[in-house]
Parts: structure tokens; sequence; C-alpha cells
């Protein structure tokens, strides 16, 4: 699993059968600092999240486990909402930047 | 496996179901020497790995699954599954 943050939505009217109803998103990854890193990706959603929030998300044939139909063709689902980023702790002493 | 090494800890209210009562942590790839990569990963303990330990990281589903929540059928694709304590290389 990886931290991202959501940047956009994408909507897609022809679309594989099973993903009729899912939310997808765009996400770009981030690294320990919350700062992004890689190329952004569109993640199914499984958990309600919103543009502007800090998500983990799930790689490979796991990330179409959260759905009933386990058939549903995703291979990035958006799976727990971050509370704030300052819940991503990264041990007593560290002081994150705030930008 | 990967070796990694554990940032701190991860709290996020609203998940996936399968990940009831599981410890997110947030730990970052390294080499065997203890140098740090540029992958950060996220992971369910379920090995009680604290702040600051070197772990194993295994990345596949079925496996992590079982290890962090006794079940296999989550979407979970990385667990820490040990804690080092010394590698030695030649």
């Amino acid at each position: 699993m990886q931290l991202a943050r959501v940047i956009g939505t994408v909507v897609a009217t022809v679309k594989n059968e099973s993903l009729d109803g899912r939310k997808l998103l765009v996400v770009q990854t981030l690294n320990k600092d919350l700062q992004p890193s890689g190329k952004p990706l569109v993640a199914v959603d499984s958990v309600g999240a919103g543009i502007g929030e800090l998500v983990f998300w799930c790689r490979g044939k796991e990330a179409s486990f959260p759905f009933k139909r386990e058939d549903t063709p995703t291979d990035c689902t958006i799976i727990g909402i971050v509370d704030s980023d300052f819940h991503v702790t990264q041990g007593a002493s560290y002081q994150r930047r705030i930008s | 496996m990967i070796l990694a090494r554990v940032l701190g800890n991860i709290v996020a209210t609203q998940k996936n179901v399968r990940y009831e009562n599981a410890s997110v942590m947030l730990c970052q790839q390294i080499t065997p020497e203890g140098d740090e990569t540029a992958y950060t990963v996220i992971a369910l303990n379920s090995v009680d790995a604290g702040v600051g330990d070197t772990v194993l990281i295994v990345q596949e589903g079925w496996s992590a699954s079982t290890a962090a929540t006794g079940k296999p059928g989550a979407a979970i694709d990385s667990a820490i599954v040990g804690v080092v304590d010394q590698i030695d290389l030649l």
C-alpha cells in the first residue's frame, strides 16, 4: 500500500459493467514527507474518498477484494482515508514541515 | 520480501472493514547495507514492530492478508512479517 493525495476525478461513461457505479479518482502517490513521488494514477474508490484527502491505496489483484464482485477489473483501489496529515507520524521527535 | 525500516504509524478511521484492529505502519525500503531507498510503503503490522525497527515486508496478497488478519482475501498487498536482528553480507 502507498500514501497518496486525491487530486481529481475521472468520468468514464463507457466502461466494464462491473465498474458501474464505482467512483474513479486521480491519485498522486506521496513519499514519507508527503511530497509527490512518481506519476499520478487512476484508482477505484472503496471508502468514499474525495478530492484533497490523504488516502492509501492497494495495488495488484488484492485491489479488487473490497468489492463483492471480485472480478472488478482494478489494480489500484483506495482502501483507507488518513484522518489528517498529522496522523502520519514518524517517531516521537519528528517535526513535520508544514508547507 | 523486502527489507525496510519502520518510520511511523498512520491513523485512518475510515478504512476497509478488514483493517479493523490492525496497525498500519509507514515504512521505507532500505538496502541490505542499511541505506534508504526512495520507495515508501505502507504495511500492516503482524509482529508488533516499532518505530526504527528493520523489518521484513512481504508484498504478495495471500501471504500478507493471512499474516496480518489471519485470513486470506483481504485488500492487503503488504505486511510486516518479521523484525530483523542482523544482516550478514559477504
